[in-house]
């Protein structure tokens, strides 16, 4: 009863089926887009969709795609039709936000980690609190999704010898 | 007889000059578990001016109890860990370590070679590349696993250390007399002793404290990871399960059949390190990969 007046509240006040209501389910973190440069209709509402895969010389030019790139171009992920949002598989649109609908198309098995909050990172109260959860693109470039090694911190001093001098 | 000679050791050290109406309280004051509500409470009062007299800052000192239902575990994902020592400083930091002279941490990253992973005698602990990880080697950190069955506990001749009801084996500071039994008694390495006066940059001390925790320790005593009890008691993850760029640490309640740790330990391939040795340790290493 409670549910089903909740899916009829639903329906009526975003005019949507409450069981596409899947999106939007994780407390995530801010993606990383770069400064400025959201909302990208800002720029490419007028702009006409150019599917050729080329080097890409005007704009974006820091992007160096280093995943799968033989078999992939800009258009696969982002929407050409609202380049505000990213596109699934399915053709399905997904805000930046849901990024993880995206790369658990490839990466399953990473993905059921993730939801489970064993691949990836937790931040914030685990209860009584605000929890968030990193998004993918927030530890991984999704152009160049490799990990990168790190300068590690220094090691600890080694003890100094006290006696015999 | 013996309120006799208590009384005559107040007056004694009342007599002296060098005794402070503080030092005196200091002696005599009780063991955290045998204190009544009203006696934390000044305690804590006193410890609070002693710091901020000491250290020119306000603290707020907790004494928060565990929480019934709550027994706190750990994962650590081998397969994810790169060495980059992030969570030592984070620890260091959160939990007011001493910094030099002597410098304490209470998380250990050691080094071992790729393929003979428990040969514990070849560990680095002292491994300093350019950049990690470094091909050929996995990275294990070890901290106080917070055993079931902890030996440190047992070896304690004045019951200074104990398991909290929440699994968390503990410290009380004031209690602890420095005979480092506890520290030869662990198979891990997991406590580390004052030997001399902390040395904390007062800009960067952590002013939210728990008593059990990390709070500013004294010189000669002994102290220890804690899981964050001041964190993990609000519940907040602990400092390193934060500082992990790689996502590696994993915090849970394990009576809590929803939990990551619960998760993780039924569904990946998990070892306790030392486990032979019948100490339950609640520390879960584990690959994901």
């Amino acid at each position: 009863m409670k549910i089903s007046s909740l899916c009829l509240f639903a329906i009526i006040a975003f005019g949507v089926p409450a069981f596409a209501a899947h999106h939007d389910e994780y407390p995530v973190a801010t993606p990383p887009l770069s400064e400025g440069i959201f909302p990208c209709s800002n720029c490419h509402a007028g702009m006409e969709v150019n599917a050729k895969k080329r080097e890409l010389k005007d704009e974006h030019t820091n992007i160096k795609l280093h995943h799968a790139e033989n078999d992939r171009w800009c258009l696969d992920c982002h929407n050409p039709r609202n380049r505000d949002k990213l596109k699934l598989a399915n053709g399905d649109t997904i805000k930046f936000t849901e990024s993880y609908l995206l790369c658990g198309q490839c990466h399953g098995n990473i993905y059921r980690d993730w939801k489970v909050g064993i691949h990836g990172k937790r931040v914030g109260y685990f209860k009584g609190g605000e929890r968030v959860y990193f998004l993918c693109v927030n530890c991984h470039n999704p152009h160049d999704p490799k990990f990168k090694p790190l300068k590690p911190e220094p090691p600890p001093t080694r003890p100094e010898r006290t006696y015999g001098r | 007889m013996k309120m006799m000679s208590m009384g005559a050791m107040v007056a004694l050290s009342l007599g002296s000059s060098s005794c402070t109406q503080v030092n005196v309280e200091e002696f005599l004051q009780k063991h955290f578990r045998e204190m009544t509500e009203a006696e934390k409470k000044e305690v804590i009062r006193r410890l609070e001016e002693t710091y901020l007299r000491k250290y020119g800052k306000k603290f707020r000192i907790s004494t928060q109890p565990a929480e019934s239902g709550a027994l706190w575990g750990y994962g650590l994902d081998l397969s994810r860990c790169i060495g980059c020592r992030r969570c030592v400083y984070a620890c260091v930091k959160e939990n007011n370590q001493s910094r030099v002279n002597p410098q304490l941490q209470w998380i250990r990253v050691v080094r071992l070679k790729k393929g003979s992973l428990i040969n514990l005698e070849n560990a680095e602990h002292y491994y300093h590349p350019e950049t990690v990880p470094e091909p050929g080697f996995m990275y294990l950190p070890v901290q106080c696993q917070h055993c079931e069955n902890p030996p440190c506990v047992r070896v304690c001749p004045v019951q200074a250390t104990w398991k909290e009801p929440d699994g968390i084996v503990v410290v009380d500071y004031n209690w602890c007399i420095g005979c480092r039994y506890c520290i030869a008694a662990c198979p891990y390495k997991g406590r580390v002793f004052n030997w001399s006066e902390p040395n904390i940059p007062a800009d960067e001390l952590n002013t939210d404290v728990h008593y059990l925790g990390n709070r500013p320790r004294m010189k000669n005593v002994v102290e220890k990871c804690t899981f964050c009890v001041q964190r993990v008691r609000n519940g907040r993850y602990p400092a390193c399960v934060e500082a992990c760029p790689t996502g590696t640490r994993k915090f849970g309640n394990l009576l809590d059949p929803s939990s990551e740790i619960r998760y993780l330990i039924e569904n990946k391939r998990v070892f306790r390190l030392k486990e032979d040795l019948n100490m339950e340790p609640k520390f879960y290493y584990f690959f994901s990969a």
